[in-house]
């Protein structure tokens, strides 16, 4: 926005061109037209529902919409609420993890995928399966390798190695890393594509450079080529980051919020109070901090990305 | 009304030559075993008596998964031709957008108020004057089920009642028998409902549901009922929890287990799975305790159906509701379902003894259950509140009670 704003000002200073009205309507009408459709549908879905959301999390609405204003009701007692407030620590705990390892991890895999190996696209298919699989049916696979009695450690314990342990599923304090293994056998061949096609998108001239020069490869790839990757890099994070804010059905399936309430996440407490508790105004409370967590980490950045000098341009 | 009896009739007449018949879509969550059995009588009925065709759409996940869904193809304009829910106010605020059909009319010359057991049941359907659901069964969550093949093998007698149960928890553990088996998720929660009701007693739960009273919460008798739960704390673990409470029956079928607290609905489990009352399995109401059951159960309603539909779909959805309370749908279906008819008037010597049980346990009135009393954001608090509570045993008793009243404090 910042972008745009910048452009139409310098515009407006040069009398040589046309004035910002005509500039803003007239100007390549027939792709603003083609962008009507899009236009409409952003700032009816997106920004008037989020209006829609925020306004109606202020009332006291029960099953179906009312307008019965209540301040801050709804968030005092979002906040008062246990199961909230633990679905935010495992948000944030699960989140900072599956983002780092779920990068780290793809860039590694993408790394070694680009040593020109034979078979690479059998084991580029391999890697990007899980990722053909939905949450749901991720979760239920995992959910059965990791069931206590049935899964792996059964099959050991069957075996003879008797104090096999794999309960991660069943204990509180692991059940989180057991979201995370789910969602990291999903997730990180996605990632490694994308990698591996910003690292072949890197000129080979460089690395004859960089050979040239005797940088070690490790030394190439962490201070060169990451560093030139970084609008693949942007688009990963921003892939991967939505996926953890909705992160929902994986939830469901593997674990539904148990042991207790031990791997609850935001999303399925909005879910559940908007429509298993028949309440609108508490499951858009929840919403709208959701949205709210999600603009405090997106604001700042996108400000430095597109705002500033208009570096773009 | 005689008009809809000639239609009926011309209906029933005109059956063998035309080749039309009404398909009404019937939305429920019945999905166990013996549920599945019950919720079929009622469509075997149904397609019998009026040549309609019953389209079963089952629901996973019972009222806390299924409820939704329902819910929100009401809202969003999707209606079914008739769903079950369960009786009380989860479709309180759909009623009063007139979003339900008043049946007032259709069931008018039945005169239902001469056979339906209790009154009470019928409270949640009233509104402004009209009726939009019918109760169609009672359940009642409070039964304790024992096994008697873990009781065999400790070499003790069944126990009589809750006390005597918790008593033989040692043994039971020294034998390596599951104390108490449980299923993950709901199963918890009507489980402090039955404990106020046998332990607590009916005083207590008509100030805590129908009260909304904190103060009888933070009182000496609700902090038995605490304490009960704490107990069954200690012989619960995650690990040892399965998958439903179906799963849970069968541990009580085959010895794993000794105990576990549930509603009727078990039973039809136990029965499919060959299990006969005082043989394989006991059944103590109230937990041996009490005097008096809470009763809920489930209705059916019957959404209003959009403009356009056909009129012979509206029809079948005032067919199935008569049929529905008819003394010989609800007589097949409850003797499958294991839960107590709403009729006064029907012969139930085919009823088995734990039913029996429960009948005469029915003539002193059934106390309110949750779902009657409390709205549905208030029992998903408490569910919150119970499956944090056994599952984490950092939160004290103290804590328990005092959140507890919180939320009783805050109910509506």
């Amino acid at each position: 926005m910042a972008d745009i704003a910048t452009q139409s000002d310098q515009v407006a200073g040069d009398s040589s061109r046309p004035g910002p009205f005509r500039r803003l309507f007239l100007h390549n009408l027939s792709a603003k037209i083609a962008a009507i459709p899009m236009v409409a549908t952003v700032l009816i879905i997106f920004v008037g529902c989020t209006i829609w959301t925020v306004y109606y999390s202020f009332t006291n609405s029960r099953l179906l919409p009312r307008n019965d204003f209540v301040g801050f009701d709804q968030y005092e007692r979002l906040f008062a609420t246990s199961r909230w407030n633990v679905s935010i620590t495992n948000l944030l705990l699960y989140g900072s993890m599956s983002l780092v390892l779920t990068l780290t991890l793809g860039f590694l895999l993408a790394v070694l995928m680009d040593q020109k190996v034979r078979f690479e696209s059998a084991f580029r298919t391999i890697m990007l399966y899980p990722f053909a699989l939905s949450f749901i049916v991720t979760g239920l696979v995992w959910q059965w390798i990791m069931n206590p009695t049935l899964g792996l450690q059964g099959t050991m314990r069957g075996l003879g190695w008797a104090g096999f342990t794999f309960d991660w599923i069943s204990n509180p304090r692991m059940v989180l890393f057991a979201l995370l293994i789910a969602g990291l056998w999903q997730g990180v061949g996605f990632c490694m594509i994308l990698m591996l096609a910003g690292l072949r998108g890197v000129d080979e001239e460089i690395w004859k450079a960089a050979r040239v020069d005797g940088i070690p490869t490790w030394r190439t790839y962490i201070s060169v080529v990451l560093p030139m990757m970084r609008g693949v890099l942007v688009t990963a994070v921003v892939i991967i980051g939505s996926g953890i804010v909705r992160l929902y059905d994986l939830v469901v399936a593997l674990t539904n919020g148990g042991p207790g309430i031990s791997s609850e996440v935001p999303a399925k407490y909005v879910y559940d109070y908007m429509f298993g508790g028949g309440n609108i105004g508490q499951g858009l409370a929840a919403s709208t901090m959701m949205l709210l967590t999600v603009l405090i980490i997106m604001v700042p950045w996108a400000y430095l990305e597109f705002g500033g000098k208009g570096r773009r341009s | 009304m005689k008009k809809f009896a000639v239609v009926a009739a011309m209906a029933t007449a005109f059956l063998g030559s035309t080749a039309y018949a009404a398909e009404l879509e019937v939305t429920h969550w019945w999905t166990s075993a013996g549920e599945a059995a019950a919720i079929a009588e009622f469509a075997k009925v149904f397609e019998e008596e009026t040549g309609n065709t019953w389209v079963d759409s089952a629901l996973a996940g019972s009222g806390t998964g299924a409820n939704p869904v329902i819910i929100s193809r009401i809202i969003g304009g999707n209606p079914m031709g008739a769903t079950q829910m369960n009786t009380g106010r989860d479709a309180e605020e759909l009623i009063q957008a007139g979003l339900m059909r008043d049946l007032t009319d259709i069931v008018a010359d039945l005169d239902i108020d001469s056979f339906y057991v209790d009154q009470e049941l019928l409270e949640p359907c009233r509104y402004e004057g009209g009726l939009y659901c019918l109760p169609i069964n009672i359940h009642s969550w409070d039964w304790l089920w024992l096994s008697t093949a873990a009781y065999e093998k400790i070499g003790q007698p069944v126990p009589t009642n809750w006390n005597e149960y918790v008593a033989s928890w040692p043994a039971l553990e020294e034998a390596g028998i599951l104390p108490f088996a449980l299923g993950t998720g709901w199963p918890i929660n009507g489980i402090p409902g039955v404990l106020m009701a046998g332990i607590g007693g009916t005083d207590l739960v008509m100030q805590v549901n129908r009260d909304k009273n904190a103060d009888a919460v933070r009182g000496p008798e609700f902090r038995k009922v605490a304490e009960a739960m704490d107990m069954l704390r200690s012989v619960v673990s995650p690990e040892t929890m399965v998958p439903s409470f179906g799963d849970a029956g069968n541990q009580l079928l085959s010895g794993d287990a000794a105990g576990n607290i549930h509603g009727d609905w078990l039973q039809g489990d136990l029965q499919i799975a060959g299990g006969v009352p005082g043989e394989d399995y006991e059944c103590l109401p109230a937990l041996g305790l009490g005097t008096q059951l809470t009763g809920g159960g489930d209705s059916f309603y019957f959404p209003v159906l959009p403009e356009g539909t056909d009129p012979a779909v509206i029809e079948a959805q005032e067919q199935l509701a008569r049929i529905l309370i008819s003394p010989e749908a609800q007589l097949k279906f409850n003797l499958v379902k294991g839960s107590m008819p709403i009729r006064t008037d029907i012969d139930l010597s085919g009823a088995n003894a734990c039913m029996t049980k429960a009948l005469a346990l029915l003539d002193n009135g059934l106390l309110p259950s949750g779902d009657f009393s409390l709205s549905s954001d208030t029992q998903k608090q408490l569910e919150d509140l119970n499956l944090e509570f056994i599952a984490d045993d950092n939160i004290s008793v103290d804590d328990y009670v005092e959140r507890y009243a919180t939320i009783i404090d805050q109910a509506d």
